[in-house]
């Protein structure tokens, strides 16, 4: 099964990172979560329902829609602000990528451990700009709001094109295909990494890869 | 695999499809209530809550939407359309988009009804919910209040997308396969948000149903009294936040002012249909006192400069707000300004003529304003910008009384062949003010930003006072009205004056005598 991958890209000022990558991986994951299942006797199920908030965002002239799940959105926010930090601290360009995999597990047989077979994955490229005075920085709220909203219209028309979608699991196999372990709704298995570009576009591994092989080959 | 739907499967889908439908038009209205929509996630299944989602149901909005329907689904040919206008204090409409529900025959047989149709219907509403907040539409219906409010209206049949204006934009909110048809989801939005006169588009509106339902903020005052045909929507939640509107009571009632992209040709074909302003600078901003006619919706013919779009987004920094669209903008009465002095001017020159010469003077320096006027916006716009445009910023958006003064053939009126009076004398009264054409164009409302004044602190600065200051009032001695009086008391007179004037013929060529 090939495994689907979209990416977006953003320009955004430093104080804005924090809510623009919010407000994406939240209309993602607003799409990508049902209610909590029960199951019943026969083999069928019933779902719980979702809630939905309205997020107004503090440095961009945006409003966003999420799951109302203080715990998702923690779990969100803990990611986001530990890319956020990475992208401020390597003293990078401010380039960086974040993504949202969203994974199936199967189970193997022993000694080997579960792999993670990813179905979506999304990437959101960021670049962070400076800005010199506040006149720029009110145009680029009004800016990134409306980029904003384009990627937005960008993930519906993704996500409407209803491509594979993981099969509802029997009672058994749920936690092969959910994320159980909240209290209120249900998002399909995910998890969320991110990558930091150096000034020179590439990424610090490679960097380090190729320090150690210059240093070997004296 | 049966490839007719079983009658129960059959009833199920017409079950999601209606309540789909009811679904659809509550989100769509209620994302524009102007408030932060915010519903509880369940774990613990109600059964009450359609495709797994917690929207609430406002009574009123299921009624309108299932009067709407009347019993019917959307089907091929017939959709349900809900269309989001804005409505100002002062009467005026606007269209602002139309979020269409609709059927077409792409069948898919395969697809399970009761639970992949289910399943994607409830994607659809999420990514309904998603796509409401990101139209132009959001932003304004969330500083609705004072100066406007948002209105919805539910219809069914054929989708009316004219009222948007040209090059309005479609969204694509998603397709759903069923084995009946495809339903899609879809909004047409405005771009153009420049404002429309209504008395062109009365028309337009009366050939649709009147708007029904009022979205109005319930913790505003209703601010217009006119609204008869409209209710309000009293729904309130219990323990929904209200954080979302404190910015509305503090919002400024900044006056835009509107300079008109419309070319200068437009003065020259609405010339005629002229109504009398009322002048005043403090005024200005008040409809009552233009006379209902709804100036400030008219074309400005001859500003150059074309500013472009007004921004509809708001400074969040500060507090002015710029919700207010569609205030009596400043340059309507500048237009009036290069009426003022040439028709001063014009006074001046009558009232010094011998009384002989009087009508026909009159007669010649009304025509020399017509086409003087003519002149001035379509010959020679460039030099009156660039002779204004030594003086301040903006000149170009300067009243042209500095222009007009210097070169106005009416201070120094030239020669004129004689003509008829009273011709002239209709066209006096009807000419000689400046025009309040009820143009067909639109024009587009810009916020002023004066040049070196700050926006945010203090907006009742630098740019109210250059508005407030730019129209002042007319002299009373030089108003029109009172020349057109006494030009009619002159020409009952005249026959007295030229019996007395012929008695004393003598004096008079005595007098010339001197002069030689």
């Amino acid at each position: 099964m090939n495994c689907r991958s979209e990416v977006l890209e953003v320009s955004v000022e430093g104080r804005q990172v924090d809510e623009a990558m919010l407000a994406l991986l939240h209309t993602i994951l607003l799409h990508r979560s049902t209610g909590k299942f029960h199951y019943k006797k026969e083999g069928t199920y019933s779902i719980g329902t979702v809630g939905t908030q309205d997020i107004d965002c503090d440095f961009i002239d945006f409003t966003f829609v999420r799951v109302s799940s203080e715990e998702l959105d923690r779990v969100i926010r803990k990611a986001v602000g530990e890319f956020k930090d990475a992208l401020s601290n390597t003293g990078s360009d401010g380039m960086g990528q974040i993504s949202l995999e969203f994974y199936q597990k199967k189970k193997s047989r022993w000694p080997f451990s579960d792999e993670c077979i990813p179905w979506e994955v999304w990437s959101i490229k960021v670049n962070v700009v400076n800005l010199a005075n506040e006149q720029e920085r009110q145009i680029c709220r009004e800016k990134v709001g409306e980029k904003l909203g384009e990627k937005v219209i960008n993930i519906v028309e993704v996500i409407n094109r209803h491509e594979y979608l993981p099969k509802m699991p029997t009672q058994s196999e749920v936690d092969n295909v959910f994320d159980t372990s909240l209290k209120d709704v249900q998002p399909y298995l995910h998890k969320i990494t991110f990558q930091i570009t150096d000034s020179l576009g590439t990424s610090v591994s490679t960097t380090m890869r190729r320090l150690i092989k210059d240093t070997l080959a004296l | 695999m049966d490839n007719d739907l079983s009658s129960q499967d059959k009833k199920d889908l017409d079950k999601f499809i209606k309540f789909f439908a009811l679904k659809t038009v509550q989100v769509i209205v209620q994302s524009r209530l102007g408030e932060k929509i915010c519903t509880r996630s369940s774990s613990s299944p109600t059964g009450s809550d359609w495709f797994n989602l917690a929207i609430k149901d406002i009574p009123e909005v299921t009624h309108e939407a299932k009067k709407a329907l009347a019993g019917q689904l959307p089907s091929i040919g017939r959709s349900m359309c809900v269309e989001i206008s804005l409505k100002t204090s002062e009467g005026d409409s606007m269209e602002l988009e139309t979020w269409c529900l609709e059927m077409n025959e792409k069948c898919d047989k395969d697809i399970k009804v009761s639970y992949t149709v289910y399943n994607r219907l409830s994607l659809l509403l999420k990514s309904l919910l998603a796509i409401t907040r990101v139209t132009p539409a959001y932003k304004l219906s969330r500083k609705q209040g004072h100066d406007y409010v948002i209105l919805y209206r539910i219809y069914f049949g054929e989708v009316q997308l004219a009222g948007l204006g040209e090059g309005f934009q479609t969204v694509r909110v998603g397709v759903v396969g069923t084995p009946i048809g495809t339903i899609t989801l879809s909004c047409a939005y405005r771009t153009n948000l420049a404002f429309m006169s209504t008395r062109c588009r009365d028309s337009q509106f009366e050939r649709t149903a009147p708007i029904m339902g009022i979205i109005i903020d319930h913790f505003v005052e209703r601010p217009f009294g006119n609204v008869g045909h409209m209710h309000p929507c009293n729904y309130r939640a219990p323990g929904e936040e209200e954080g979302g509107y404190a910015g509305v009571e503090d919002s400024q009632e900044v006056c835009t002012t509107s300079f008109s992209t419309s070319p200068p040709s437009q003065l020259y074909s609405s010339r005629l249909s002229y109504q009398p302003p009322a002048l005043g600078a403090a005024d200005l901003c008040n409809p009552a006192t233009c006379g209902g006619a709804h100036p400030h919706q008219m074309a400005v013919p001859g500003k150059e400069g074309g500013v472009p779009q007004v921004p509809m987004q708001p400074y969040h920094g500060a507090q002015a707000e710029h919700g207010r669209m569609p205030s009596c903008p400043a340059h309507d009465t500048a237009h009036h300004i290069p009426a003022t002095p040439s028709s001063s001017g014009e006074d001046a020159e009558t009232c010094s003529r011998s009384s002989e010469q009087k009508s026909a003077g009159l007669a010649d320096t009304l025509e020399t304003t017509f086409t003087r006027k003519v002149g001035a916006f379509v010959n020679k716009p460039t030099t009156q910008i660039t002779t204004a445009s030594l003086d301040l910023p903006f000149a170009a958006f300067a009243p042209r009384a500095y222009d007009l003064e210097e070169n106005d053939p009416m201070v120094h009126p030239p020669d004129s062949p004689d003509t008829s009076s009273p011709l002239q004398g209709s066209l006096h009264s009807q000419g000689s003010s400046e025009t309040g054409e009820q143009a067909q164009e639109d024009f587009v409302m810009v916020d002023f930003k004066p040049a070196f004044s700050k926006d945010d602190l203090l907006p009742m600065d630098l740019g109210t006072f250059y508005r407030e200051f730019q129209n002042p009032p007319q002299l009373a001695s030089l108003s029109i009205d009172v020349s057109a009086q006494s030009m009619a008391e002159d020409l009952d007179s005249l026959p007295e004056k030229l019996a007395i004037y012929e008695k004393n013929i003598d004096e008079f060529d005595a007098f010339v005598e001197t002069l030689q």
